[in-house]
C-alpha cells in the first residue's frame, strides 16, 4: 500500500463555538475570524509537516481546494504546492484537487499543473474535482453548470496537455482563439490525473472508463467498499481490469500508545472536525442543480446533514482509524482486504490537533504502521497472485 | 363547472403546460421562480374580464426541459415564438418576480403584440445597497416565511408545501430557477441599459414587505422605464397576487381601465 499525507491545512484557532453559532465554518463565517499572525504560523507549521512527511517515508503529500472558508486554508492550492516543490526530495505531490468549474479559464490550471509537474521533475499528481455545494455559494459560479464545466475544463487541459499547439477551441462555456500552454507538463502524455469525489455514481462510471485512480472522500468503510466495487464493475464493462493502485482512500489516522489514550487524544480534535469545520446547512451543501434530483431527494430524505456525528460511530464504522499500533494495523488490513484499495490518502493532523500531536502521530504511523503495508496488497489481489 | 382548461400544448417542439380560462383581452402572466401550481383566486376573478393565459415555463413542473434552455433571454424568446404561434395582440403581459424579468426581457425586445407591461416584485435589474435575502443559502422554511407579510398564510403554505407528490416539481423548479438567475444573481446587467426601449403603460405591483425584491426595486424600475406607475400594496411580502390577490387584480383592472379612458 501507498501512503500519500493529506492536508486539509484548518485554521485550527478557530472560535469553535462561534462557528456553532453560524451554523457552519463556510461562506458565511466571517474572515475577521482569521487572525493573520496565526494564520501564518499555520501555513508554515503545515509545510513543515508535509516536509516531514516526505523525509518519513511517506510516498506523497496531498492538497486540495476550499474558498472560504476554516475548514481549510488552501483556496489557491498551487501557492503552497509550489513553496513544496523544491524542498520534498521523494515524496510525489498531489493536489486533490483544483476545483475545475470554478474557473472562468481552465487553461490556468493546465499552465499551473504543468509548471509543478517540471518543477518536481514529474512528481504531480493532478486531481480534478467539481468542488463541494459550499463553493458555488462562495464563487459565485452557477451549480447547475457545474457538470458541463467540469467536462469541458477537464477535455480542454487534457487537450492542452497533450496536441501539440496552438490550436482554437470554442466551447459551451471556455473558448480560446490559441491553445498553447508553455510550459508542456513533464510526464508524458501527462501527469497521473485523479479523482476525488463523494461517491458520485457517475463520477465513478466516468473515472473508471478514463482509468483515473478514483478517491473517496471521507465515508465509513462499508460505503467506501460498496463505491469502489462499483468502479471495478465500471472498469469491467469498459474492458479492462481496475487494480488496486486505481482505489485510494482518504481516512484519519491517529496512532496513540494504546486504544484507549489515541481515543482520549483524538477525540476532541475529531469532534472539531466532524461537529464544527465540517458542518453545513443542506442548501448550503447541495445547491440545486449541483446533483440530480434523484441523488438530491436521497440525501434529503436520510437527512444526512447537520447531525452531530459522535465520534465513537465515525471510529466504529471506519471513517477513521483510531487506536494503539496493533489496532490501527488490524484495522487498515481489515479495511483494505474489504475494499480493495492500495492508497491511502491519511490526514495526520485534523481539526484542532496541535502541532506537536500531529508530528508525533505522523512519526508513530511511519514507524508502526507504513512498514508492515509497504507489500502488501488487498486480499483478492494477493490470492490472484498466488493462483 | 370549471372556469379554466389545463392542457400540455407545444410551442416548436418544446411541449408545456398551460392554463386558460374567461373571455375578453389577453393576458398572459408569467409565474416566478416558485413555479405555478394551481388556478389563483385572482386568476378566477381577472377571467371575468380578460382571456388569462397561464403557462407553466419550460423547465418548470410538468414542462418539458429544453436543451436550449440556459437563460432568461432563451424564455424571453420562446415567449415571443409563443405569443406568434398564437396569434395573440393587444396582450396585457404580467410576470411575478423572474417571470417580471421574463416580461421586461420580452418587452424589450419586441412589443408589437403586447397592450400593456405589469410587474410584479420584479427580478431583472440590480439594485446597489438594498438588503435582499439569499434563497438559495434559506432553510424550505424561511424561504417560504421570507415571501409573505402575513405569517399564518406562511404556515399555511408551509403545511401544503409538504405534499410528498409535490416534491418532483419542486426540485425541478428549484434546480432551473438556480440554472436561470444564479449568476448574475436574479438579473442582467445588460437589461437596464435598454428598459427605456419599454413605451407601454407599464405598471409595477410590489409588496411593501417584498423581502426578496424589495419596493426600491420598483422604484428604480419606475426611473428606467418612462411613464411606469408604481403602486406598494400595505401588509404584503413578495407576491402580492397570492397575498392579496383581489386588490392585485383591482388595481390591474383599474390600471387597463384607465388604458382604455386615455384612449
Amino acid at each position: 500500500m501507498k501512503f500519500f499525507n493529506f492536508h486539509l491545512m484548518p485554521y485550527r484557532h478557530a472560535d469553535l463555538e462561534a462557528i456553532g453559532r453560524n451554523g457552519s465554518a463556510w461562506v458565511t463565517f466571517s474572515n475577521r475570524h482569521y487572525d493573520p499572525h496565526k494564520g501564518a504560523e499555520l501555513y508554515h507549521d503545515y509545510l513543515d509537516q508535509l516536509e516531514l512527511a516526505d523525509q518519513l517515508g511517506f510516498d506523497g503529500v496531498c492538497l486540495n481546494e476550499h474558498h472560504q472558508t476554516a475548514y481549510g486554508m488552501m483556496p489557491i492550492p498551487g501557492v503552497l504546492a509550489g513553496a513544496l516543490a523544491r524542498s520534498l526530495k521523494r515524496a510525489k505531490l498531489a493536489i486533490l484537487g483544483r476545483a475545475l468549474p470554478l474557473l472562468n479559464n481552465p487553461l490556468m490550471v493546465a499552465e499551473e499543473y504543468a509548471i509543478l509537474d517540471n518543477l518536481t521533475r514529474g512528481r504531480l499528481i493532478a486531481g480534478f474535482v467539481r468542488g463541494i455545494g459550499a463553493e458555488y455559494h462562495a464563487m459565485g459560479i452557477n451549480p447547475a453548470y457545474s457538470q458541463e464545466r467540469f467536462a469541458e475544463a477537464h477535455d480542454l487541459i487534457v487537450r492542452a496537455w497533450t496536441e501539440p499547439g496552438p490550436f482554437a477551441y470554442a466551447g459551451k462555456h471556455y473558448q480560446f482563439k490559441y491553445v498553447n500552454p508553455w510550459p508542456r507538463p513533464y510526464q508524458t502524455p501527462h501527469p497521473p490525473i485523479w479523482i476525488p469525489s463523494q461517491g458520485s455514481g457517475s463520477t465513478i462510471r466516468w473515472a473508471a472508463r478514463m482509468r483515473y485512480t478514483y478517491c473517496q472522500t471521507l465515508s465509513p468503510i462499508a460505503a467506501v467498499a460498496r463505491f469502489f466495487q462499483m468502479y471495478r464493475e465500471e472498469a469491467d464493462k469498459a474492458g479492462y481490469r481496475a487494480l488496486p493502485d486505481q482505489l485510494a482512500w482518504s481516512n484519519t489516522i491517529y496512532v496513540g500508545e494504546t486504544d484507549k489514550k489515541a481515543v482520549r487524544e483524538a477525540r476532541p480534535h475529531l469532534d472539531a472536525l466532524m461537529n464544527y469545520f465540517l458542518k453545513m446547512p443542506t442548501e448550503m451543501l447541495l445547491p440545486p442543480g449541483y446533483t440530480d434530483p434523484g441523488s438530491m431527494k436521497r440525501v434529503r430524505a436520510a437527512k444526512v446533514t447537520g447531525k452531530p456525528q459522535s465520534i465513537d460511530d465515525v471510529i466504529k464504522h471506519g471513517v477513521v482509524i483510531v487506536g494503539g499500533p496493533n489496532t490501527v494495523r488490524e484495522k487498515l488490513a481489515e479495511y483494505q482486504d474489504l475494499a480493495g484499495f492500495n492508497t491511502s490518502l491519511t490526514k495526520t493532523q485534523f481539526g484542532t490537533l496541535p502541532d506537536d500531536m500531529a508530528r508525533a502521530n505522523m512519526t508513530a504511523i511511519a514507524e508502526e504502521i507504513l512498514p508492515h503495508f509497504r507489500d502488501r496488497l488487498p486480499a483478492g489481489v494477493q490470492r490472484e497472485a498466488a493462483e | 363547472m370549471a372556469d379554466h382548461t389545463d392542457e400540455m400544448i407545444a410551442i416548436g417542439s418544446c411541449r408545456i403546460r398551460l392554463m386558460r380560462g374567461g373571455r375578453g383581452a389577453p393576458l398572459l402572466f408569467l409565474h416566478g421562480g416558485g413555479g405555478i401550481g394551481i388556478w389563483l383566486p385572482c386568476m378566477a376573478r381577472l377571467a371575468k374580464k380578460f382571456d388569462v393565459i397561464v403557462p407553466e415555463h419550460p423547465g418548470f413542473g410538468a414542462s418539458d426541459t429544453p436543451e436550449w434552455l440556459d437563460n432568461i433571454a432563451d424564455l424571453a424568446n420562446f415567449y415571443l415564438d409563443f405569443l406568434e404561434q398564437y396569434d395573440l395582440r393587444g396582450v396585457h403581459l404580467v410576470g411575478s418576480s423572474l417571470g417580471g424579468w421574463i416580461a421586461a426581457e420580452l418587452a424589450v425586445r419586441s412589443a408589437t403584440r403586447l397592450a400593456s407591461l405589469t410587474l410584479i416584485g420584479a427580478a431583472g435589474i440590480h439594485v446597489k445597497g438594498v438588503e435582499q435575502v439569499d434563497t438559495f443559502l434559506s432553510s424550505e422554511e424561511q424561504r417560504i416565511r421570507d415571501l409573505f407579510y402575513d405569517q399564518e398564510l406562511a404556515e399555511a403554505v408551509l403545511v401544503s408545501s409538504q405534499r410528498p407528490e409535490l416534491e418532483d416539481a419542486a426540485l425541478k423548479n428549484r434546480m432551473i430557477t438556480a440554472k436561470l438567475s444564479w449568476q448574475p444573481r436574479s438579473h442582467d446587467p445588460n437589461l437596464r441599459k435598454w428598459l427605456h426601449r419599454i413605451k407601454l403603460p407599464t405598471l409595477l405591483i410590489w409588496g411593501a414587505h417584498d423581502r426578496l425584491f424589495p419596493q426600491d426595486y420598483a422604484f428604480v424600475y419606475q426611473q428606467l422605464i418612462t411613464g411606469s406607475k408604481a403602486v406598494v400594496l400595505a401588509e404584503c411580502g413578495h407576491l402580492p397576487h397570492i397575498e392579496k390577490g383581489d386588490e392585485f387584480a383591482a388595481e390591474l383592472e383599474r390600471f387597463v381601465d384607465g388604458m382604455r379612458i386615455a384612449a
